[in-house]
């Protein structure tokens, strides 16, 4: 333990400890804009500057630790002074045109400039413009980008995808693509780790709302709805809506006044994926075809497109299933306009997913098998989401609860596990064991693949055999679990991998919470509406049911094939 | 008063200047440097002439262009004409040279500008931020050990040491220490004393308590290492390490290579070599002395026997002297002198005149062995000036206190022999100093003198030496220059599963580059066998010290007097005490933590 003193208070913490958790832990929160702890602690911005009474200069809160009998002043008037020059100087070379900023409101640098009563700048303000193809799924604005370098380790340490690197030298020091591609020509999983733990609004996902009130408001389009499972564990976290008041109803009820004609829930194709996946899996295992390889999740498109740059010579390893996103979108452009007596085309899908790679995996060419133009038009994230319903002036905490429709509306608790890292693998498993058995597990029977650590495994009978499962999320654990499996270190028969740490609950397109990791929290709340369900089996939803009976016959039957499946190994990158 | 206060602060500004330009970090983007460059130039302009007052202002202009990525392949045309014109049409040195310099930068590093033109981005790469372990070839941690050796865990900073080096006593004796050059702290006052704080590192550590790192799961992959110098020993300790079983061919009766029989015992006492060579061998290396490769087995078998081959045989032999009466007797060869010292054969040059030929740390070696092989006189007899020299300052200054005389400008011209054909005198022709060469050396030309005689019994040659490649070369093997030539990872051309590296690749260079070498090859010889080992140690770094940097002096290691050391073969560099290892480790500015060095971890952690 270490004796110092902070603010005059004494205080005992462990060897150690940074003096920024110290003092907050002492009850003095120090202001800070590019730390991000075991990430980023590289004292860059000079903001968590505090005083060291004896000492000629001021330190790095975040990156130092704290040494028996120092006395901390946190907030004297020279660290003042310098937090706020050094904002200042932040300022100068950030367009602070905050009112178009998708960031305004949630920014650490916009409340940084207000706590330090920043009224005017005495520096010439010199503003980087960096071109930036508009098509991408990831925008960058180099205007807003204060170099803090998040985006750079983020990319580096959690997803080892080293997209991002620092640009230039001296003055010019910047942050870039590494090896100087443009970056539809790396190797970019668009999983959008980096915009999430982006400060400003330097990075973001291509905003696609305009898109879809253009459909809104034509006539002719009827504009059908999905809601990804994790997305209902978020939405009502800017609209500061409690736990009890962020209810799945009211976030339906919600959707619909942004002027969607139906509204409809992504665990519906969440089953279906799982009717499909649960018995290819069980087709791969007869067949012996997971002794070299396993059978892979292929629901996440960062995850797929993470296969296909770095282990392209293992994508037919992917479950042929497609993801729940495009499973939806071929069904109601083609079961769906049955019902409702339509041409597909008059059919405008939109969906509302956690993700930015989604952005990607909607316009791949060859994962559209409906006969219209794109099975699912448009994707947007959770936050384009809530932005839209701020648009419509929707006040979600006293709307009514809503249902979804029929009949794609309709989920079981194995579909809203899909949210959380582990729950594709037991939402499957639990349907396997019936497809194999005739019998239901219990519900509960695979809790064991659950938790937030990067890469779990387990060993599952089904009907005497043992599936040797492992579950991964982030895709540096991803890559972790790759090469165990390709050095021999481990072998197994069937594997989930969730691009973003903590799967989609923790996805790249979920609201931002500046230094906060919520993927625990969001996936314990999926698990309890799963644990509330009556329907907690994907082969038990009846919507399901009645799709195979008019429409796809039985799981993998050639329609299937045609309609829900995809070889990855095609798809354009 | 104000007037000298500023003309002061002035001259104080200029030199302070001048060391920040030293400790220019790696990675600056030379264009960019450049344009700064070119600024100061401006500034020094008296504005008198059109070429350097309009001209220079002009090329900032354009070299801001090409660093605002506005630049086009004519920006670059009109920066080279702009500077051909100045260089041609300006009045004094402060224009034509400043376009020089912009000339030489545009042909230098080409690259550069051309990325900022087509790229619009620097090539300026951040890979290893740190300015010393940028510098040291072996990229040992140095930050990290210093800070163990100044908190007094020398067993940690030697371990430490031993990640990327297993030469610790060595380096700490004898290394050239390219990593002070960068060195930050020469901003502030001069660079830390590294060689020096290891040196506190490896005599103050137990370093036989240390044990072994545990070797990896043994492979049953053999590799053949040629020579048992630094380099080849590096490549065999990692190795081992990982798994593979090494035996080592030296031709010699003991392990070392030069450094054993090309360094001297007062620079480095045999038994210090001894603490690097056991530990090393404690690995399970397998020696076999007295085999000579293309003597006493051939390369093939060595191919037929082992799954790799590490071709490590240093540059053993010398420069051909070709003067008249070169073939005198008592014309003595340093390799042969040094080799004889390292044989512990007694030298004695009681009563004798000696003349050593070299201006390279090797010369000052024969010298100061004469010195101490009781020689009467001794004199070094170089063709150019002394501040030409190759060798370290501080190896010609320990020299000259010993009592060894210079002869500068004197190009040997012939020895003298006396009847018996023993050598007499070297004569000697007089140079003047000249044009630079292309190295940025004057050239020595010919003076109008006569020739001089300076009397000599014994004469050492020391003018360099050459690599004995010739049964490598017969076995098909590419040499270049007598050297052997290998790709980037140390991949003999054409010939699967042969390595080289070291002196015999690179020409004579420094232990630190051969044992560079070594751990480079040990890493691709891994590879090559199918392995991707890492090499690691678990060893805690203390914290940085926050204390503030004010500008201190730095603490340079001493020596045992010039009149007690010329005496005897004994080590003469005397390690720091406690209080000054403390206080030169605290000037670190921790480079690994404070700066960018902290972006990735502030070092690797394993290879």
């Amino acid at each position: 333990m270490v004796t110092a003193k902070i603010n005059g208070k004494e205080i005992q913490v462990p060897k150690g400890t940074t003096i920024l958790e110290a003092a907050e832990l002492a009850g003095y929160k120090i202001p800070r804009l590019c730390y991000l702890k075991e990430i980023n602690e590289i004292g860059a911005c000079r903001v968590c500057m505090v005083e060291i009474e004896g000492k000629k200069n001021l330190v790095a809160a975040c990156n130092n630790m704290i040494e028996e009998g120092m006395s901390i002043l946190t907030n004297s008037p020279k660290v003042q002074a310098a937090r706020k020059m050094n904002v200042e100087l932040i300022l100068s070379e950030h367009d602070y045109r905050c009112a178009t900023c998708v960031r305004n409101g949630n920014c650490n640098l916009q409340d940084l400039a207000k706590d330090y009563n920043i009224i005017d700048i005495p520096f010439k303000t010199v503003i980087e413009r960096q071109a930036w193809d508009p098509q991408l799924p990831l925008i960058r604005d180099g205007g807003k980008c204060i170099k803090c370098m998040r985006c750079v380790q983020v990319c580096e340490k959690i997803q080892t995808m080293n997209i991002w690197d620092i640009a230039g030298t001296g003055k010019r020091t910047g942050v870039g693509t590494a090896d100087m591609k443009p970056l539809a020509e790396t190797d970019c999983a668009y999983c959008g780790q980096c915009i999430t733990h982006c400060p400003t609004g330097a990075l973001r996902e291509r905003d696609d709302t305009e898109k879809v009130m253009d459909a809104i408001k034509d006539p002719d389009k009827i504009v059908i709805v999905q809601i990804a499972p994790a997305v209902r564990a978020a939405w009502g976290e800017h609209f500061g809506l409690s736990r009890d008041q962020a209810t799945v109803g009211r976030m339906v009820a919600a959707a619909r006044q942004i002027g969607f004609d139906y509204i409809f829930d992504t665990d519906f194709s969440a089953d279906l994926t799982i009717m499909e996946e649960a018995n290819e899996l069980l087709e791969r295992l007869s067949k012996g075809e997971t002794k070299e390889m396993p059978m892979f999740t292929s629901c996440c498109p960062g995850w797929v497109r993470f296969m296909k740059t770095q282990y392209p010579q293992d994508t037919d390893c992917l479950s042929t299933a497609k993801s729940p996103q495009q499973m939806f979108g071929a069904i109601a452009k083609t079961y769906y306009a049955n019902i409702l007596e339509v041409e597909p085309d008059q059919i405008f899908c939109v969906s509302i997913m956690p993700c930015t790679a989604k952005k990607y995996e909607c316009a791949v060419p060859q994962v559209n098998d409906s006969g219209a133009k794109a099975d699912v038009d448009i994707a947007l994230t959770t936050r384009e989401f809530v932005r839209m319903l701020r648009t419509a002036q929707v006040n979600a905490a006293t709307l009514e609860e809503e249902d979804f429709d029929e009949p794609l509306g309709l989920g079981t608790g194995a579909g809203v596990i899909f949210g959380a890292t582990g729950g594709v693998m037991e939402a499957a498993l639990r349907s396997a064991v019936y497809f194999a058995t005739g019998k239901n597990p219990r519900a509960d029977e695979f809790t064991i693949v659950r938790g937030q650590e990067g890469i779990r495994e387990a060993s599952v009978e089904i009907n005497g055999i043992t599936v040797r499962a492992a579950v991964a999320s982030g895709l540096g654990n991803a890559r972790k679990l790759m090469e165990r499996i390709h050095n021999k270190e481990a072998h197994y028969d069937f594997v989930e991998i969730m691009a973003c740490p903590g799967g989609c609950a923790g996805g790249g397109g979920q609201p931002i919470h500046d230094g906060q990791e919520l993927a625990g929290a969001r996936g314990r709340r999926l698990y309890a509406i799963d644990q509330a369900c009556e329907l907690r089996f994907s082969h038990e939803n009846p919507a399901i049911v009645r799709v195979y009976d008019k429409f796809l016959e039985k799981p993998l039957s050639p329609k299937a094939h045609t309609l829900l499946h995809t070889r990855q190994a095609d798809w354009e990158l | 008063m104000t007037e000298d206060r500023a003309a002061s602060t002035t001259k104080t500004m200029v030199q302070e200047f001048q060391q920040r330009i030293v400790a220019s970090p790696p990675g600056v983007c030379p264009v960019d440097l450049q344009l700064a460059f070119l600024k100061v130039c401006h500034a020094q302009s008296c504005g008198k002439c059109v070429p350097c007052r309009v001209g220079l202002g002009q090329l900032e202009f354009l070299l801001e262009e090409v660093m605002n990525n506005r630049g086009t392949m004519e920006t670059l045309d009109l920066i080279e004409s702009t500077a051909r014109n100045i260089e041609a049409s300006a009045d004094c040195a402060i224009g034509f040279d400043a376009a020089r310099i912009v000339l030489q930068g545009l042909e230098g590093f080409r690259d550069d500008f051309i990325s900022h033109v087509t790229n619009k981005r620097c090539l300026g790469a951040f890979e290893q931020p740190i300015p010393c372990v940028d510098r040291c070839p072996a990229h040992v941690d140095i930050p990290g050990y210093i800070a163990l050796t100044g908190a007094g865990h020398f067993e940690d900073a030697v371990r430490l040491i031993r990640k990327d080096n297993p030469f610790p006593t060595a380096c700490a004796l004898i290394c050239e220490h390219p990593c002070e050059e960068h060195c930050r702290r020469n901003m502030l006052d001069s660079s830390i004393n590294i060689r020096g704080l290891k040196r506190s590192a490896v005599d103050g550590a137990d370093l036989t308590s240390i044990p072994v790192p545990e070797k990896m799961p043994s492979t049953g992959k053999k590799v053949a290492i040629v020579g048992g110098g630094p380099s080849g020993l590096t490549a065999a300790y990692f190795l081992q390490l990982m798994g593979h079983q090494c035996t080592v061919f030296e031709e010699k009766p003991k392990l070392g290579g030069m450094l054993r029989y090309g360094i001297p015992n007062y620079r480095f006492p045999r038994e210090r070599l001894q603490e690097d060579l056991d530990y090393i061998l404690a690995t399970g290396v397998e020696v076999k002395h007295g085999v000579r490769i293309g003597r006493d087995v051939t390369l093939e078998e060595l191919e037929k026997d082992y799954d790799a081959v590490y071709i490590a045989i240093g540059a053993q032999t010398d420069k051909n002297f070709d003067i008249e009466g070169a073939d005198s007797e008592n014309v003595i060869s340093a390799v042969n002198l040094l080799r004889d010292v390292g044989l512990e054969k007694e030298i004695d040059f009681t009563g004798k005149k000696v003349a050593v030929i070299g201006g390279g740390n090797v010369a000052m070696d024969c010298a100061r062995t004469a010195v101490r092989a009781n020689a009467e006189t001794v004199s070094i007899v170089y063709r150019r000036q002394e501040k030409d020299m190759t060798a370290s300052p501080v190896e010609v200054r320990g020299a000259v206190e010993e009592g060894v005389e210079l002869y500068t400008l004197q190009a040997p011209l012939r020895v003298e022999a006396d009847e018996n054909g023993r050598a007499a005198a070297l004569w000697a022709q007089p140079q003047i100093s000249g044009l630079y060469d292309r190295n940025g050396r004057p050239k020595s030309n010919k003076a109008n003198k006569e020739p001089v005689r300076i009397p000599a019994d014994i004469i050492l040659v020391a003018i360099g030496q050459e690599i004995e490649s010739e049964y490598f070369e017969e076995c098909g093997i590419a040499t270049k220059w007598k050297r052997i030539v290998t790709d980037e990872s140390g991949r003999v051309s054409g010939r699967e599963g042969i390595f080289s590296g070291g002196d015999c690749v690179s020409g004579p260079a420094t232990v630190i580059k051969a044992i560079a070498a070594g751990k480079v090859a040990a890493a691709n010889i891994d590879e090559y066998l199918g392995f991707h080992h890492e090499i690691s140690v678990d060893v805690e770094i203390p914290e940085p010290l926050m204390n503030d940097k004010l500008p201190s002096g730095r603490i340079h290691l001493t020596e045992r007097e010039a009149s007690e050391r010329r005496n005897d073969f004994l080590g003469i560099e005397n390690c720091m005490s406690r209080e000054e290892t403390v206080q030169e480790a605290a000037r670190c500015l921790r480079c690994d933590h404070y700066g960018c060095g902290v972006l990735r971890g502030g070092r690797e952690l394993s290879w």
